[in-house]
């Protein structure tokens, strides 16, 4: 009888391929809508977090003054010293690596190319905390940092600048009026909605202090870095360091702190929810067409219902049971919907790889979305397209045949 | 072949039909008794919203009596589901209407196989049954066209075909040279009456044209849902 249904059910469509066409391409729109959106969505939010997990995980960056905006100037209030980082990473627990920060902005030169570039001064393990990798030559590490070794690494910015297409890795440029050897070039991180990271020397703290600047204030820093144990509660850390550097700083009781934590693990949820929030909004809107497309298929099943009343009467008329004619308008609307959800996949996944490769995001096939997007747009469509016959079938089959 | 005399088909006993509910209620049959035999050929006839459609349809099983008994070849068919009725129509009965009720965009052949198809016949047998059927009522040369490509006495033997593919017992006719002209008209009244005679099957037929229903040997007259005259011609 299914079988009977099924081949009832393909001869009425091939007979009206205008209304299946009109039927399958409402479904397979929506299909192809939804799902487009939320995968590129989806692919933005991935590609926002993943520049932001270039920044460094569970990074926190004590920085001198009241905060950011209005308090922000630094002016008149202390600046950290070494002594300072080598405190917190003493007493206090969950933390992974602490390097002390120095910067300044001095003129860089090669040759007759010259700029001026933001230089770093810190340790080795400043690398890790805040992941940067080398692209080619070597990081600085501990032996060149006890030595105060005049070497550098640069940033892939300043090697744009400075170098061009030259190799810079054992070329020596001179920063501020100090010769200092190139000995690595790092790997580009990108725009990441903090300005350029690649525009950045780095060298041995002690070389910047001793060599580059000179003696005034030599063991000031500028900032301290801080990563955090993986599963270490961010909120807690920060509420230690902020009490330690408080008893460290003589701060009373009714005075402000003049210094502030920076925690890039708040950035990222920040900007990964309203990512997500983005990718809601797109889902929203493809949901919207995906109803339209449904009452696309709703009007298309309105208009041919006196003519399909009307089929209905004669198949009753001449012998048919209401269940085996309401099996062949369920079998019809499901073929009709199946169709146009598969249609839709295949053109959304098409869609998909090309966007994503347009507007530069991570193309991830996403099996829930589009297993979501068919069951709905079947689902719209096998109602739109059963309900109206269930009432035409259940009619007197003269009801049936006289329908106006 | 002679129809077997004297073998009751269709009895009914004081049937009616109301349509509505309360004050908005109207009666279109009011207490009909009516016998035929296995093989007649019965024109019902009547004035406009006399009853006879409505009489015909509740016949058909295509519309519900309201009270009273109606037996079809013994079968209490009051007391039928939809879908037994349904059943009914499938194997015993078979219409013809007076717009053709074909379906649309549909050729001929596979209208008439349509009804073999609701009996589960084999793809092979319909066809063949199906072409006879169209051979039979002269359209041996238009399997293949639509409705909208065949003139309306072509269309109504293309629904004479698919009505007697499952060689009913009884064929119901409702108003069935309405849209014709009289030439037309009196080919489709030869084939049915040729139906009746050669295959011995029942014709029951509603019309208000006279020269029709001088084909038929019975003629009912229906009158406000009663019956007022049963002549049989000699």
């Amino acid at each position: 009888m299914i079988w009977n249904a099924f081949a009832i059910a393909v001869r009425e469509i091939s007979r009206n391929l205008t209304r299946a066409f009109l039927t399958v391409l409402g479904i397979f729109i929506g299909v192809a809508a939804i799902i487009t959106m939320v995968t590129l969505g989806q692919g933005a939010t991935l590609a926002v977090k993943a520049q932001i997990s270039n920044l460094g995980n569970n990074l926190l960056t004590l920085r001198p003054g009241a905060g950011f905006g209005a308090r922000a100037s630094s002016a008149g209030t202390p600046h950290f010293t070494e002594k300072d980082a080598t405190i917190i990473g003493e007493q206090i627990a969950g933390i992974a690596a602490v390097a002390p920060v120095r910067s300044a902005l001095l003129s860089t030169i090669y040759r007759q190319n010259a700029r001026s570039s933001t230089v770093t001064g810190t340790t080795p393990v400043y690398f890790e905390i805040n992941k940067w990798r080398v692209a080619e030559g070597r990081l600085f590490n501990e032996v060149d940092f006890r030595s105060g070794a005049a070497v550098c690494v640069i940033g892939n910015t300043v090697r744009t600048e400075l170098f061009g297409s030259e190799n810079p890795v054992g070329a020596q440029i001179r920063i501020g009026k100090t010769a200092c050897v190139v000995i690595g070039l790092l790997v580009a991180k990108g725009q990441a909605g903090m300005g350029d990271q690649d525009d950045t020397i780095i060298m041995p703290l002690s070389a910047l202090q001793r060599r580059v600047i000179g003696k005034t204030s030599s063991h000031d820093i500028s900032q301290i870095s801080i990563s955090a144990q993986d599963g270490v509660d961010s909120e807690a850390l920060i509420t230690e360091l902020t009490s330690l550097m408080r008893q460290r700083r003589n701060l009373q009781r009714n005075q402000d702190n003049n210094f502030n934590v920076f925690d890039t693990r708040q950035i990222a949820e920040t900007l990964g929810s309203t990512t997500q929030l983005m990718t809601l909004l797109l889902a929203a809107v493809a949901a919207v067409s995906l109803m339209v497309g449904g009452i696309g298929i709703m009007n298309i099943m309105l208009v041919s219902v006196t003519e399909r009343t009307r089929e209905i009467g004669i198949r009753l008329a001449i012998g048919a049971t209401g269940g085996e004619v309401l099996l062949q308008f369920l079998v019809e609307a499901v073929t009709l919907s199946c169709v146009g959800g598969v249609v839709g996949i295949l053109l959304a996944f098409g869609l998909c790889a090309g966007l994503a490769r347009l507007i530069q995001v991570p193309f991830n096939f996403n099996l829930q979305i589009n297993v979501v997007a068919f069951l709905f747009a079947a689902g719209v469509g096998v109602l739109f397209g059963y309900t109206p016959a269930r009432r035409a079938a259940r009619l007197n089959p003269i009801d049936a045949l006289r329908h106006e | 072949m002679n129809p077997p005399a004297n073998e009751t088909l269709i009895e009914l006993r004081n049937l009616t039909k109301t349509y509505g509910e309360g004050d908005a209620a109207f009666q279109a049959l009011k207490g009909i008794d009516l016998t035929i035999q296995r093989g007649e050929f019965v024109a019902l006839m009547g004035p406009s919203g006399s009853g006879k459609s409505t009489l015909m349809n509740v016949l058909g099983c295509l519309d519900t009596l309201t009270t009273g008994t109606y037996q079809y070849q013994g079968i209490a068919v009051e007391t039928l589901t939809t879908d037994e009725r349904s059943l009914l129509r499938r194997y015993a009965l078979g219409f013809i209407f007076q717009g053709f009720n074909l379906l649309a965009r549909t050729s001929s052949l596979d209208n008439v196989e349509l009804p073999l198809l609701y009996r589960g016949v084999s793809r092979r047998d319909r066809h063949e049954r199906a072409v006879a059927a169209l051979t039979s009522v002269g359209l041996p040369t238009k399997l293949h066209s639509t409705p909208a490509e065949l003139s309306g006495g072509q269309q109504q033997r293309v629904a004479i075909a698919r009505a007697i593919v499952t060689e009913p017992s009884t064929l119901f006719a409702d108003e069935p040279t309405g849209n014709l002209d009289s030439a037309t008209t009196r080919d489709i009244m030869e084939l049915l009456t040729r139906l009746n005679q050669d295959r011995g099957i029942t014709v029951l037929m509603v019309t208000h044209d006279d020269h029709v229903a001088a084909t038929a040997r019975r003629t009912v007259l229906i009158k406000d849902g009663q019956i007022e005259s049963d002549l049989v011609r000699a």
